[in-house]
């Protein structure tokens, strides 16, 4: 009896599992055994070099920009946009008139896809007639080219990410704010509390899974998603705006020193890893459970 | 009565959602110091009537005072009041302890106060070895107590309860049903209780507000509220089995705008009287309720368990002090009616029905 149930089992997980090790499991096995060969060259077979690619990366003054860059976007998408969402969230969680138009305002980032609105964003950015210089303009400023100058691509790249997923996040925190009993809501009232302390006291650590759930989607999206980086900047200028992912791109399409790649690939993978067991060891004693 | 004895002053309230009124001009006074129940079935306006006190809704129209001050526009927290929730409202990342306290912090209570207050509390109301757990590891009984201390700790003197029971079982309840009783003659509580179930009302109460439609009923004790209804809707509602209400015709050759209202204790076979027909019989232990039919209209009568049952066909007696008149159309009680003026039915129901 318990064989047959067994059987049924696997056999209800196997679609799933054929999917997940043919495009998740075995690339990322490949690309562990890849990264400790060179990159086959036409005269040239391929051949082990051990750790010889990592090693590689800490000479490679574009790796090391990359990751600085990295750091620095993480840092600034991840709590950025997860205030941002739970602010809106709170703003559009009670009913009033007109509030579906407002979460869906506030929800159409995530909608439009991001290619186009990279292309938006970069009018907004674009020196001399763009919106923001406009503005600046009407104001006395001088002109300035956020996405062209060295020392603001990255920011203005940052900002079109937390635009994006603000309002995907607040989609989460919507919910968890409407798992709060309303009665919880009317008990502190009558206690006399106010609102700003029964969310610091009551909500915040009542939607904490939430919060731990959104900000590791956070952090592996600060990795993850650059695809505006492909339309803004290209990585430029002088790798002002120069992304791990970005650069895993270039390096294994653009130059097809694969093998290399590989290697970035699963420094990638294991900052990912670390990141997301990190956030669930640190949080797990700080967060409500019901 | 003296201003001073009225704690809650209800004037000519009115709730109303749309155009749906949920209470409708409501007026009655609530003193200190006494367990008022606010008695009625689903949808009765009782609850509303209990949120409108507590601030947590606003009235469309009227008045409420708490010790004679206007409360429009004063925040629940304001009101001089505490409150339990049917759902207990715990804050379930809390202890018991931090849940208890958690009025006096956010008033910034002296931390000595506090333990002092806490202390005594917890020790009344036998929470002590709980303090630090969290709702979750508590039975409902023991939540319930939680709740019931974060009313008590507070110190002020209303306490306004929301059906606190109804998610208890029914040996808790009772136990409860006593205990919440001590408690608030112990502090001197003013308690304003809102309940569906009459046998918490007849239990607990000093006195019972029983509505019905958004309107009050009746305002009175217990025993006066058992033994003389002033609406056949309050006699229809309060006992198990309630009132039995029948058309003076069934009983009396006399006016056809009356309604008689009997107790079905105070019903008993008899060899004359109206005829009945057998249509059930209930066996409860100590008692038996005997379902029966008089020319149409259903009743009921209890009769001691050792009575020998009624056959197929009976008489059934009462005392003349055991009748409530009301007005058939209104359903308003007929105070001082003179029963003497009816004489009884002569219909001969043996013979038209053989």
């Amino acid at each position: 009896m318990m064989r047959r149930e067994w059987i049924y089992a696997w056999l209800l997980v196997l679609p799933a599992f054929v999917f997940l090790i043919t495009f998740t499991h075995l690339p990322a096995v490949e690309a562990l055994v890849n990264s400790v060969w060179t990159t086959a060259k036409g005269r040239r077979p391929s051949m082990f070099v051990g750790l010889g690619n990592y090693q590689k990366m800490l000479q490679d003054p574009i790796f090391i920009k990359a990751m600085i860059n990295s750091g620095l976007y993480a840092a600034l998408t991840v709590p950025t946009s997860i205030a941002l969402a739970l602010a809106m969230a709170l703003l559009v969680h009670r009913p009033f008139k007109g509030v579906a138009a407002m979460r869906m305002a506030y929800f159409t980032p995530t909608v439009l896809p991001l290619v186009a609105v990279a292309n938006i964003w970069l009018f907004f950015y674009a020196p001399g007639f763009g919106l923001i210089d406009q503005i600046r303009q009407f104001f006395g400023f001088a002109s300035a080219n956020y996405a062209g100058q060295p020392d603001t691509a990255l920011y203005s790249v940052a900002v079109v990410t937390i635009w994006k997923e603000a309002g995907f996040f607040m989609i989460f925190f919507l919910a968890a704010l409407q798992t709060v009993p309303e009665t919880l809501r009317e008990a502190a009232a009558i206690e006399g509390c106010s609102k700003w302390t029964f969310f610091r006291r009551v909500t915040l650590p009542l939607i904490m899974p939430t919060t731990l759930f959104v900000s590791v989607n956070a952090v592996i999206n600060a990795f993850r998603l650059v695809d505006h980086v492909f339309v803004m900047t290209k990585g430029g200028p002088d790798n002002a705006s120069m992304l791990l992912l970005y650069y895993i791109f270039e390096t294994g399409f653009r130059y097809w020193d694969t093998a290399y790649a590989a290697a970035l690939t699963v420094v990638l993978i294991l900052i990912l890893s670390l990141a997301g067991l990190g956030q669930f060891y640190a949080a797990d004693k700080r967060v409500h459970y019901k | 009565m003296q201003i001073s004895d009225i704690a809650i002053q209800i004037d000519r309230v009115t709730r109303a959602f749309d155009r749906n009124r949920a209470l409708d001009e409501v007026s009655v006074p609530i003193r200190a110091g006494e367990f008022t129940v606010l008695l009625g079935p689903s949808g009765c306006g009782k609850s509303t009537l209990l949120r409108l006190i507590a601030g947590l809704d606003t009235q469309t129209d009227g008045t409420i005072l708490i010790e004679g001050q206007d409360m429009r526009g004063t925040p629940p927290g304001a009101r001089g009041l505490s409150m339990v929730f049917q759902s207990y409202a715990l804050f379930p990342h809390l202890s018991v302890r931090q849940n208890i306290l958690f009025g006096l912090a956010v008033r910034k209570t002296s931390r000595a106060v506090q333990a002092e207050r806490l202390k005594r509390v917890a020790e009344m109301m036998g929470l002590g070895p709980l303090l630090d757990r969290k709702p979750s590891q508590l039975s409902g009984g023991q939540q319930q107590r939680v709740a019931l201390a974060r009313a008590v700790i507070s110190d002020r003197p209303i306490c306004l309860m929301d059906e606190p029971l109804s998610n208890l079982d029914a040996k808790l309840r009772a136990d409860m049903r006593v205990e919440l009783r001590s408690i608030q003659k112990q502090l001197g509580l003013t308690v304003v209780y809102v309940t569906h179930d009459q046998v918490e009302a007849m239990t607990m109460a000093d006195r019972i507000i029983v509505m019905n439609g958004g309107r009050i009923e009746q305002v009175g004790i217990p025993e006066a509220i058992y033994a003389r209804p002033e609406t056949t809707f309050t006699a229809s509602f309060i006992g198990t089995p309630p009132m039995n209400l029948f058309p003076a015709s069934a009983l009396f050759s006399g006016p056809a705008n009356l309604t008689v209202g009997i107790r079905p204790e105070d019903l008993h076979l008899t060899d004359a009287g109206p005829r009945a027909d057998l249509v059930g019989v209930e066996y409860l232990g100590a008692d038996r309720l005997v379902a029966g039919q008089i020319n149409g209209t259903p009743f009921v009568l209890r009769q001691p368990a050792q009575s020998p049952t009624p056959r197929d066909r009976f008489h059934i007696g009462w005392s003349q002090t055991a009748m409530n008149a009301f007005d058939a159309t209104t359903g308003k009680r007929l105070h001082d009616f003179d029963f003497s003026s009816l004489s009884p039915n002569q219909k001969d129901f043996d013979h038209e029905t053989a």
